[in-house]
């Protein structure tokens, strides 16, 4: 009871607080008043009346805080009044709170705006329930050197029976198939997957159903699964879908489930999270071939859930035991030399790995970009104090505790911090349109970025705590004024002004070092960003267009009227002709995706047997092997080296032949001569034809290497086939010449279609654009490094600028005397900037301490160029020095116009 | 600052609620002055921590308070005791009185009777 | 009553440094037994609370007025911590009585203003 009423008290003081502080102090002075009229009547002087009467009564201001203490709820109520005190603060002075607003929200805006993108990458990778369970099961063989050489489906079952995993799904790595029967025949991207696929990843569809995990249906189950995507924009959402049977590659399947929104297929490359439509498929019956032990699906990918509460480390333990046993009982199936592992990857691993490096990298940069900003804040803060010194020596004096003080400075900087982060979120939010268009599509994320309600956590926590941390020394700092000193001074010469200083000096060393190791990371991604975009492809990209169709593979080879490669050739020659007649075109050729340098998703990758070495697949290497036509070469101006290209006497009836390049002639024939060596090339399961033994291929070139796959990598070995003896579904048409590229797109398109009115021509760029896009993420995190860059030098610039104006003004008594005293005004000059020069000379060095710190960690992202490259490091220290003199130049220069008289005349 | 403000704040407020009961209204000034001028010589009275404690008495509604005039034309507060007041101011003295003899018995305690 | 009752207990609480100091002016005197002497000499007016007894008997260690050492008792066998009031804390308590006198004495003119001259 008596505590409630306590309660009631002090709420309703706390309500009331102002009218209640009001009066006691109204009272207060009222009180001085009379006994300052009673001191007169004693016989004082006015004037020492009232000092006798405050010294009476006691410090007004401890007064009235005990009182606040004691009456209300103190913890809060001190807040809402350093709070008040702290807004009054920073409406004071609007300049210097917009401007520390502002640093912090480039800081904090920065910082959210990279973590939006981390949180919904690396640390929400995968979009599906229980995440950690989820793996990729990969088979290698490293005793021949082949990485991910696929499953065959014997194996498939043993690990389904394992009793490692609550399932274990089967997928193609992403393909595509033309929708027709509507307006225009439609390219879509598909993945086949068996049953319990949407099992594993634990998706239910939003309407309708997935697979029946059990459905035992060897080949396809005339199923599929379509995307919400493609449900709204094809299908205009009808409710009525389900049912509704769709021609896929002029096969009839039947829709029973549309996928959430949102949901988008797990896979590496962005070609696979597209995937709008899933066909289930038992991958045991046609099209495909029968299961066989040592038939290995290259092209497939494995992904299991683990039965729950399982490590990966344990369950890795009992595959490997697995292993073993099946090696045991099938030797024949795994020779010994080929070392057959199975290993278990995290598949957030897959889905993030190769860009992890890059998003740290961004997300260090960026957090240096917020230290900096930070530490400006900080510096302005102090620099602010001094101006303040009055004030603060004043509530000292009138009793303020020091930790109300310090306190009241931090709620300050607090204040000022969570303005700047919810201006920077503010600003982030408003902007995010814009800004997510400047992510690349091809940053691998499952995940929608937008900030989300984590985000927004972050960016709560991240202004709390570096304005705190950085608010905590200028708060502590600025309490420590010696009291007598400064009300005599105003704080100059002071003990606790020069400790300022020096804090400053640290600060803005602080500022030029980081700003130095942001500057020189940026300049090793420059510059291996520069080294990349200028590497010679070893193919010519100018003037070349790709543009592709696709040629459908019905599940029945005798419907499939482009089955042979004679058939499909007659279309292809006849494709040809006609783009070579189209506005500008001088040479044109076709492949398959494979084909298409630095644009393809996978590569095709076949197991290589070659005669007299490996006489199974499943102890070949595996190598990429695109399908070409005979102009390929010529048209992308890859020189030959040896031998003789394809020519057009290469037919189906003829005997296979093969080039290859350099870099597979000296990995697979080192020391020999590979014309005339005759290989085979294990075909993957959509081939129909696979029951009998592939024929001997011949290889009668070796071309110079391309760097077809990355322009990092300057070979990689490959092995090209003629398109008319291999048939493929995956076509590019290669043009080159004086080329519109918003026309020939629809012009290509007119020319096929008016052949065969079923294929879809879709994607038409030109070879500069697919080879720009191929360095999309190292050109986003480059163009970011460097924008962060230039930030951190503003702001270093600023703060040094900041920091000698102080100096310059803090010595303007010293430069006056100096001066009347007949010093030369480039003496004074000199002493300034020798000043701003020891700041610099102290920041660089520890900048480029830091720097080779940081590049050495950041080596793996650069190319062509050293961590320790001196010209970077020597541009971006003389860059740093001299923005620092130029920042102490401009106070110098004030400090060189000082009036002795004027000057000494104003203290 | 004080070691023992309950003592001071109790005491303090028993002699502010007495002195109302005296010299009824009387503005803050009066009641400092009135309390300093009887005791003064014994003990330091705190002039400041005078008006926290009227404002918490009016609070309690042992005391109400109303703008006035003093003798010397000045605008004034002046504080007069409510009925739960004199029933307080009653009560505490019996308190007081209570505490007092039990600190006096205290010391008054030979060696024997601690066993 | 109740409420009358809690009210002198707070101001004899703030009187608790002083009883204590008292108590031990006899001699050495463990936790309880000052607890249980302050208690009954004070007519169950100050409920002796482990909550306040041993902060304040930490206060006053601190502060050098007393001084604490285990030991085991007479009568049982096992080791209690006993408390001894120290030189300081002898004059403090000359002090503090004499303060407390004061006071005493200042309420009483206050409360009793006729009786000023007796």
């Amino acid at each position: 009871m008596r505590f409630l009423r306590r309660f009631r008290i002090r709420f309703s003081n706390f309500v009331t607080r102002r009218s209640a502080d009001q009066r006691l102090q109204e009272e207060i002075a009222e009180h001085l008043a009379f006994q300052a009229e009673e001191n007169v009547r004693a016989g004082m002087a006015p004037a020492e009346a009232r000092r006798q009467a405050a010294l009476k009564l006691g410090p007004v201001e401890a007064i009235r805080e005990r009182h606040h203490a004691e009456q209300s709820i103190p913890f809060f109520e001190n807040l809402l009044f350093d709070l008040r005190y702290a807004i009054r603060m920073v409406l004071k002075s609007p300049g210097f709170s917009v401007i520390a607003i502002g640093t912090m929200a480039l800081g904090i805006g920065a910082t959210t705006a990279i973590y939006s993108v981390i949180d919904a990458t690396l640390l929400h990778p995968l979009p599906y329930p229980n995440p950690a369970e989820l793996v990729r099961v990969q088979d290698d063989l490293p005793g021949v050197g082949a990485h991910g050489v696929g499953i065959s489906i014997p194996e498939w079952r043993d690990l389904q029976a394992s009793g490692i995993f609550q399932s274990v799904a089967l997928t193609g790595t992403g393909a595509n198939v033309n929708l027709t029967g509507s307006e225009q025949p439609l390219r879509l991207s598909f993945k086949q997957v068996t049953p319990n696929y949407f099992a594993v990843l634990g998706v239910s569809a939003q309407l309708g159903r997935t697979f029946d995990p059990n459905d035992p249906t060897p080949g396809y189950n005339l199923e599929v699964v379509i995307s919400d995507g493609l449900w709204r924009k094809e299908f205009g959402a009808d409710p009525q879908m389900i049912g509704r049977v769709l021609r896929l590659d002029n096969d009839a399947y039947r829709v029973v489930g549309i996928m959430p929104r949102g949901f988008r297929d797990q896979g590496s490359t962005s070609d696979e999270q597209n995937v709008d439509l899933w066909l289930g498929a038992g991958f045991t019956g046609l099209p495909f071939r029968p299961p066989q032990r040592d038939l290995r699906l290259a092209s497939r990918a494995v992904i299991a859930r683990l039965k729950p509460g399982l490590s990966i480390a344990a369950a890795q333990g009992h595959l490997d035991a697995l292993v073993d046993t099946l090696k045991k009982q099938y030797p024949a199936d795994y020779p010994a030399q080929t070392a057959w592992t199975v290993r278990l990857i995290p598949l957030t691993e897959t889905v993030v790995g190769s860009i992890r490096s890059s998003l740290i990298l961004l997300f260090g940069a960026v957090g240096l970009v917020l230290l900096i900003s930070c530490v400006n804040v900080a510096n302005l803060l102090l620099a602010r104090a001094s101006g303040r010194g009055r004030e603060i020596a004043v509530r000292q004096a009138l009793g303020a505790q020091r930790t109300r003080l310090i306190r009241q400075f931090l709620a300050e900087s607090l204040l000022l911090f969570v303005l700047g982060g919810i201006a920077g979120v503010a600003i982030l939010f408003s902007a995010q349109h814009f800004l997510l268009r400047l992510i690349p599509e091809s940053l691998p994320h499952l995940n929608n970025i937008s900030i989300n309600w984590g985000v927004l956590v972050f960016a709560v926590a991240v202004s709390v705590v570096t304005g705190t941390v950085f608010g905590l020394a200028p708060a502590w700092l600025m309490s420590r004024f010696d009291l007598i000193g400064t009300l005599r001074q105003e704080g100059r010469g002071s003990s606790g002004s020069r400790e300022r200083a020096r804090a400053r000096q640290t600060l803005v060393i602080s500022e030029l070092a980081l700003s130095l190791v942001l500057l020189i990371a940026a300049g090793l991604l420059l510059r291996s960003f520069w080294d990349l975009f200028k590497v010679q492809p070893g193919f010519n990209p100018n003037r070349v267009m790709a543009i592709q169709t696709w040629l459908p593979g019905p599940n029945d080879p005798s419907a499939d009227i482009y089955r042979s490669a004679t058939q499909e050739a007659v279309l292809l020659r006849e494709i040809l002709r006609r783009s070579r007649t189209l506005p500008g075109v001088e040479e044109a050729a076709v492949g398959d995706e494979a084909a298409l340098p630095l644009g393809h998703g996978q590569p095709g990758r076949l197991p290589l047997i070659r005669e007299g070495i490996e006489t199974k697949d499943n102890e070949a290497p595996v190598i990429n092997s695109p399908i070409v036509s005979p102009e390929y070469f010529h048209l992308l101006s890859v020189p030959l080296l040896r031998g003789r290209l394809f020519n057009d006497q290469d037919l189906e009836e003829t005997p296979q032949v093969a080039v290859i390049n350099q870099a597979a002639a000296l990995t697979y024939w080192p020391n020999q001569d590979p014309l005339g060596k005759r290989v085979r090339l294990r075909l993957d399961g959509r081939d129909r034809r696979a029951s009998s033994t592939p024929p001997w291929t011949t290889i009668i070139g070796v071309i110079a290497d391309a760097r077809t796959e990355s322009l990092a990598d300057a070979a990689i070995p490959q092995i090209y086939r003629s398109i008319y003896q291999r048939p493929a579904k995956d076509l590019a048409i290669f043009l080159r010449g004086q080329l519109d590229p918003s026309a020939i797109s629809s012009q290509m398109r007119t020319q096929i279609q008016s052949i065969d009115p079923e294929l879809p021509v879709f994607h038409g760029e030109t070879l500069d654009e697919v080879l720009s896009e191929s360095l999309s993420v190292r050109r986003f995190s480059m163009e970011m490094v460097a924008f962060f860059a230039a930030t951190a030098l503003l702001l270093a610039g600023l703060g040094i600028y900041g920091t000698i104006s102080y100096v310059v003004n803090e010595q303007r008594r010293e430069i006056a005397i100096r001066l009347a005293l007949g010093a030369q005004k480039a003496m004074i000059l000199r002493m300034v900037l020798r000043r701003g020069a020891g700041l610099a000379a102290a920041g660089t060095g520890l900048g480029i301490a830091g720097a080779l710190i940081v590049s050495h960690l950041m080596s793996g992202l650069l190319y062509g160029v050293s961590p320790t490259d001196l010209p970077t490091f020597a541009g971006f220290t003389v860059v740093l020095t001299a923005v620092a003199l130029a920042a102490s130049y401009i106070p110098a220069l004030r400090a060189m116009r000082f009036d002795p008289i004027t000057t000494l005349h104003s203290e | 600052m004080k070691e023992k403000p309950d003592v001071l704040q109790g005491t303090l407020a028993l002699m502010v609620l007495k002195t109302l009961d005296v010299l009824e209204p009387q503005h803050g000034w009066g009641i400092a002055r009135r309390i300093e001028q009887i005791s003064g010589d014994l003990l330091a009275v705190n002039q400041g921590t005078l008006y926290p404690l009227l404002l918490r008495l009016e609070h309690e509604g042992s005391i109400a308070s109303e703008w006035g005039v003093s003798e010397n034309k000045r605008r004034a507060r002046f504080y007069r005791l409510t009925a739960a007041g004199r029933k307080q101011l009653q009560a505490e003295t019996r308190d007081w009185e209570q505490t007092a003899a039990i600190i006096a018995r205290f010391f008054n305690v030979k060696a024997e009777d601690l066993s | 009553m109740d409420k009358n009752m809690q009210h002198r207990a707070n101001v004899l609480q703030g009187t608790l440094d002083m009883l204590i100091l008292r108590t031990l002016v006899y001699g050495a005197a463990h936790g309880r037994e000052i607890g249980k002497y302050i208690q009954r000499t004070t007519n169950d007016f100050l409920q002796m609370q482990h909550g306040s007894l041993y902060p304040a008997l930490h206060r006053l260690e601190k502060k050098g007025w007393i001084v604490s050492k285990w030991e085991t008792a007479p009568d049982r066998n096992r080791e209690f911590k006993y408390y001894r009031l120290t030189e300081k804390g002898k004059k403090q308590l000359v002090i503090e009585e004499s303060q407390w006198k004061q006071m005493a004495e200042a309420v009483a003119r206050v409360m009793w203003p006729a009786g000023e001259e007796s």
